[in-house]
């Protein structure tokens, strides 16, 4: 690392104790030897050679030691949770995780089980996974960043780790799992991915906009609710497609996204502190 | 033989221990002023000062004691007045990341993941606090012991008893080696043994780091605290040493020790209005 290393009378001064090294030069020796692996291996060298009574201590030491080193178990270092997990999701939001999944599963089962036991019947039909779909993120992204949901909010928000790139971070993780199971339900039921991932992906950036100004959980309430009245109530009793979830709807969600996403951006500052957390 | 791990060494000494601090308070508050909730100013203007020590912030219920813990740590963004915190200014839209780094926070309703060790909580604070990854299982052994909780470091925290959860809350703030140490009601559920082991620990934190103590209880000022902050209905009443505030008050005021009598007198100088509580 340095250039410069002890010399070699220091070295062996130090080795015999040092009683006779002027203290400037001690603490200069000592802050060679924490950074200088080459000098603590001359060091060692030294001890070794030249001064017996050290290395007959550290001998005597060793010994009474070994047996009971050797008797004490190790910590048992058994992990229970890989720490990469906590760093993209909070504990709490795992339960909340297989809520959604398991009301996917559950649309999924009731649209499957086809004509006839459903809620509608006819070529109109729209699938119930379809509707759910743009709202289901919502859920988990509200459980991942609030006050009510998550004990340790007031810690979290603290700490210099807190602000959009944790949100961000956490939003991620409840997409990459919910995404990918409402494709493949997609898949299954008929429903292409263009209908309903964009309106998705909206939502969700929406919620985190209206977070930055009433706090998450409202947010999600409110944009929940929102959907369930204007949206999926009509659906069912109409067995209809909404207007919303039409192909050419597209642009608007488009907007949505790109505004959401602005305000975002703009109000980073309110993730780092209480108030985005109600 | 490799150079590249040598970094790694922990040194005694390093560049950050022997900069010259470029602040005279860790604290410094001037008109601050704080909203509780919407409307409500629970802290109206504030002129505090804070350096090195333990600092107990003694005042009644309601007296704004959390929000302006809150503000220290950054949480609540002041409306009003200014705050300087390590020299740095608070307030406007900024993280604060740096500044978070160096500051250690127990809120008083303070929740945790009950599925978690202790150790598995420490860590996560610590990777929440951005230790570096190479640091992280030193402190946080270091900070586990440090509150007497490394025999049952490895017992989740449901399992816990409230004071052993409160000294769990206690290394989390630690485990960042603050210079700021914010303690919201600390020894709430704490018995009396572990109280005083508590107060040892401040006073050993204390010597090197600005320690600012909220809470209620006299007794905890006058054992632990080398400077009493009282605080009323948003305002600084009185600062200075337990000595001080015991010589505040005479024999006719309410109180079972000198202290109390003190804070007693403090408090209910005539012009401040309030319930009889």
């Amino acid at each position: 690392m340095s250039a410069e290393h002890v010399a070699a009378r220091l070295i062996d001064d130090y080795a015999h104790g040092g009683p006779d090294i002027a203290a400037d030069e001690l603490w200069a020796l000592e802050a060679h030897l924490e950074v200088c692996r080459d000098c603590r291996a001359r060091l060692s060298a030294a001890v070794a050679a030249r001064a017996p009574a050290v290395t007959a201590l550290v001998d005597t030491v060793w010994t009474g030691l070994e047996p009971r080193l050797a008797a004490t178990a190790g910590l048992p270092r058994r992990r229970r949770r890989p720490a990469w997990l906590s760093a993209w999701l909070t504990p709490t939001t795992v339960p909340w995780l297989a809520m959604v999944m398991s009301v996917t599963l559950l649309a999924l089962l009731l649209d499957l089980a086809g004509p006839g036991t459903g809620y509608g019947s006819g070529p109109g039909e729209v699938p119930l996974l379809l509707l759910l779909a743009p709202v289901l993120p919502v859920l988990g992204v509200a459980a991942s960043w609030s006050r009510g949901l998550d004990p340790a909010y007031e810690l979290t928000v603290s700490t210099p780790r807190a602000g959009l790139p944790l949100v961000l971070r956490r939003t991620a993780s409840v997409l990459a799992v919910v995404v990918p199971v409402l494709l493949a339900g997609g898949r299954l039921t008929g429903t292409t991915a263009a209908q309903w991932l964009l309106p998705c992906l909206a939502l969700t950036s929406a919620t985190l906009a209206l977070g930055a100004v009433i706090g998450v959980t409202r947010a999600a309430v409110a944009l929940v609710t929102l959907w369930a009245a204007v949206v999926l109530a009509p659906a069912l009793a109409t067995s209809r497609t909404p207007l919303v979830l039409h192909t050419h709807g597209l642009p608007v969600w488009g907007l949505i996204l790109a505004l959401a996403t602005g305000v975002v951006i703009a109000r980073r500052g309110a993730y780092a502190e209480l108030g985005a957390h109600r | 033989m490799t150079d590249r791990k040598e970094h790694h060494v922990m040194s005694a000494v390093n560049a950050a221990d022997l900069a010259p601090a470029p602040y005279a308070w860790q604290i410094r508050a001037t008109g601050l002023k704080v909203r509780a909730g919407r409307t409500r100013m629970a802290v109206d203007g504030l002129d505090l000062s804070l350096g090195t020590g333990v600092h107990g912030l003694l005042g009644p219920n309601g007296a704004g004691k959390t929000t302006l813990i809150r503000a220290l740590a950054t949480v609540l963004r002041p409306a009003g007045g200014t705050l300087e915190l390590l020299g740095e200014s608070v307030g406007g839209q900024g993280g604060h990341r740096a500044l978070r780094r160096r500051i250690g926070y127990l809120p008083q309703e303070f929740g945790y993941y009950k599925r978690f060790t202790v150790r598995e909580f420490v860590e996560y604070m610590a990777w929440l606090k951005e230790v570096p990854k190479a640091d992280v299982p030193a402190a946080v052994q270091r900070a586990i012991e440090r509150v007497g909780l490394a025999d049952r470091a490895d017992t989740r925290m449901k399992a816990l008893s409230g004071g052993m959860v409160r000294r769990a809350g206690i290394a989390q703030a630690v485990v960042n080696d603050p210079a700021v140490l914010l303690l919201d009601e600390p020894t709430a559920g704490l018995d009396p043994a572990q109280r005083v082991r508590f107060r040892k620990l401040l006073q050993e934190l204390g010597t090197d780091t600005c320690v600012v103590v909220s809470t209620h209880l006299v007794e905890d000022v006058a054992a632990a605290c080398t400077d009493v902050v009282l605080f009323a209905e948003g305002r600084l009443v009185f600062q200075g040493t337990p000595d001080e505030l015991a010589a505040a008050g005479g024999p006719g005021h309410v109180g079972d020790s000198p202290l109390e009598r003190g804070y007693s007198a403090l408090l209910l100088t005539p012009g401040r209005t309030g319930g009889a509580w």
